[in-house]
């Protein structure tokens, strides 16, 4: 979950460090303004200032005439229902500081640069040696000594070098108290006063931690709250809704593409293969989607009905891994049953059915009840994939 | 013969009380993995299928002489059951949970480094080496795995569960049987990755080839390639890379938390271009990794 710039400041500021004075508004009234302002989206998503999300203002007319044309308008494609309005601050020097964590080395990393308000990534690769980068441990933290070799080895001293170590130690603190996986200031300004302030900051909280930190999952579930990542489609929607029946396995987990191709494919990994298989072999899917961990009769049943009842859709493929956990006899009554339900005859619809393992036998009676043939685990996903292609193909000349 | 572990290897259950381990525990003991102990704390005194059950990992430990163990707790216990055993000197730990927070792995990971401690997942269903050793769900009931896997000189490292039994049904259906199969996990950090184990396989003798699933996401594949460069690693990869249509798709998680290109890295391009110059051999479909392997035994 991607925390909103002024939420992640509040973090900051709880921790003792610096942010600039503002205040968040998702109305003019009875606002009042440092002056000068910027005035910030407040959306989730980096890049703002380039997609006019970050504006100055100098005057009080100003100010309001561009929180007025900010407010409910669309910028990166995210509708603004709040702005943060910020003093400005006269500033000397901006730094880079971030913590994530290094999938490789399997540890937490601090990285620093006397770089800031810069893409961190890009500087990394065109001059390395502008970036320190040091690995430290989630059982002690960032201790403020490796911070200051850090910054001392960027040839920062003075107080400097001691108010920005101990801004980055806390930063760490922050990024494993909260259980993020990104925590950035970026830029941390030196302001000509002499003072150290963080003029932007992104905090990523682990989804799968939120149960921990209820005070961000309670922010989550706000009402009307802007969630980052792609918006959903309707047809997606309703396909989580079908996913949320019951607590039985997956069968949901949908992206909708514009092709005629129905899929109802899983688990994840064999979902990707038989996705690119089907385009591979010129097929056009109407959708991802995941199926696994044994799912209900009712899921598979509905997941199929709503794949069927999308404009153009005539043939679905059906095709997973070899399965363990999940049972062929459910699968195929699930889809049957869809078909059925749809008002369509399961053999003419079914362009392939390639699901082997677990209980495949009775799986496989039911489906050739219905005159659907099925593949045998020696058809893999891919031949599986071209099959149902040539069906969907063959129907369509007929047709 | 076999990585990690064989049919001696001592194994313990943590969580064998619950629905899914008592299942999956009846499955490696038929299967023939060694089975010696279950721990769940305030269950001690039951049994489960003829497994004694202890309430401490320790108890287990000095009974049995445990080794290995298969940790099927809930993501928020994993940490727990995870320090536990590896503070008993368990040296093989296999966590099955999915959506294990990621201080929590990274933590685990920390004390299992120091301690020479190897980690399998979070987020897999184990590993099998065929005829020999099954840890965890891996390909599911013993009739399915007998099916699916059959020993040989072909190792299996995957991102994805389901796809390391796919894949060694693949290469079985083609007569070609295999050493170990590892389902590395789907988090973006595992204890295991294809870094840690392609060494493994390589000074492991009865391996002649690697065939490994890869998904989009994180760094691991990119980095591999920089590996068998820089080391020498003579054993032959060859590596799927599921996903392609991903690229054009940043920012959106598929299935596993590690799935997700991000901005311009993680991509199936950019993994494949690495791996070619790396030569590595990437099989564009997934039957082609049929004839890939056939042409290098």
């Amino acid at each position: 979950m991607r925390l909103l710039e002024y939420e992640s400041k509040e973090i900051l500021s709880a921790k003792g460090i610096p942010v600039p004075k503002g205040l968040v508004i998702s109305s003019l009234d009875g606002a009042s303004f440092p002056l000068p302002a910027f005035i910030k989206a407040q959306i989730p998503i980096g890049g703002r200032q380039k997609a006019g999300g970050v504006v100055m203002a100098r005057d009080k007319k100003e100010a309001e005439a561009k929180v007025t044309h900010m407010l409910f308008s669309t910028v990166q494609g995210y509708y603004v229902n709040k702005v943060l309005i910020e003093e400005r601050l006269d500033v000397a020097q901006e730094f880079y500081v971030g913590i994530t964590y290094d999938t490789v080395a399997k540890q937490p990393i601090a990285i620093f640069s006397a770089e800031g308000g810069v893409d961190i990534e890009a500087l990394a690769q065109e001059s390395p040696e502008k970036v320190q980068k040091r690995h430290f441990s989630v059982r002690t933290g960032l201790p403020e000594y490796k911070a200051r070799e850090m910054i001392s080895f960027s040839g920062i001293g003075g107080k400097t070098l001691t108010g920005l170590s101990n801004i980055f130690s806390r930063l760490a603190t922050i990024f494993l108290e909260n259980d993020a996986f990104i925590a950035e200031i970026n830029p941390l300004a030196l302001t000509k006063e002499g003072k150290r302030v963080a003029l932007d900051c992104h905090l990523e909280i682990d989804d799968d931690a939120l149960y921990r930190n209820l005070a961000i999952a309670e922010k989550g579930r706000e009402p009307g709250r802007i969630q980052g990542g792609r918006s959903s489609s309707d047809f997606e929607k309703r396909a989580a809704e079908i996913d949320n029946l019951d607590q039985k396995g997956v069968a949901g987990r949908l992206i909708e593409f514009d092709g005629n191709l129905g899929l109802i494919i899983g688990g994840g990994g064999a979902s990707l293969t038989a996705f690119d298989a089907v385009q591979r072999h010129g097929g056009r899917p109407a959708n991802y989607c995941e199926i696994g961990g044994n799912p209900s009769v009712l899921k598979t049943k509905e997941l199929t009905k709503h794949i069927l009842s999308k404009p153009g859709v005539e043939k679905i493929a059906v095709i997973m891994n070899v399965v363990s956990n999940t049972r062929v006899d459910l699968i195929s009554r699930g889809v049957i049953k869809g078909i059925l339900e749809s008002g369509k005859d399961p053999s003419e619809t079914i362009a392939v059915f390639r699901v082997p393992g677990a209980w495949e036998a009775e799986g496989f009676k039911i489906l050739s009840k219905y005159g659907v043939e099925c593949c045998e685990r020696t058809t893999s996903i891919d031949e599986a994939a071209r099959l149902g292609v040539e069906k969907l193909k063959w129907g369509e000349k007929r047709g | 013969m076999a990585i990690l572990a064989d049919q001696d290897t001592r194994i313990i259950v943590q969580g064998i009380t619950g629905r899914e381990a008592v299942s999956f525990t009846k499955d490696m003991i038929t299967y023939g993995s060694k089975v010696v102990a279950g721990v769940t704390p305030g269950k001690g005194g039951q049994s489960v299928h003829g497994v004694p059950v202890y309430d401490t990992v320790y108890q287990a430990v000095k009974d049995h002489g445990a080794e290995a163990s298969v940790i099927s707790v809930p993501p928020a216990m994993i940490k727990g059951a995870a320090l536990e055993a590896l503070s008993h000197g368990i040296r093989l730990l296999v966590l099955v949970a999915e959506r294990v927070p990621r201080k929590d792995t990274v933590d685990v990971l920390e004390v299992a480094r120091a301690q020479g401690a190897v980690v399998i997942g979070p987020n897999t269903l184990g590993m099998i080496s065929p005829h020999n050793v099954k840890i965890g769900m891996a390909g599911g009931p013993v009739e399915n795995v007998r099916r699916a896997y059959m020993p040989g000189p072909v190792a299996v490292a995957s991102r994805s569960g389901g796809m390391t039994t796919e894949i060694a049904n693949l290469l079985t259906s083609h007569g070609i049987g295999q050493s170990t199969c590892i389902s590395v996990g789907g988090d973006p950090i595992v204890g295991s990755n294809f870094l840690d184990l392609v060494p493994l396989f390589e000074k492991d003798p009865d391996t002649k080839a690697i065939v490994l699933f890869c998904e989009p996401g994180g760094v691991i594949e990119e980095r591999l390639s920089e590996m068998v460069l820089s080391d020498g690693i003579r054993t032959p990869i060859v590596a799927f890379v599921a996903g392609r249509f991903v690229d054009r798709m940043p920012g959106v998680r598929f299935g596993h938390a590690a799935t997700i290109v991000e901005g311009k890295k993680g991509t199936t391009a950019g993994k494949i271009e690495h791996f070619r110059r790396a030569g590595i051999h990437v099989a564009e479909g997934l039957d082609d990794i049929v004839s890939i392997v056939k042409g290098l035994l």
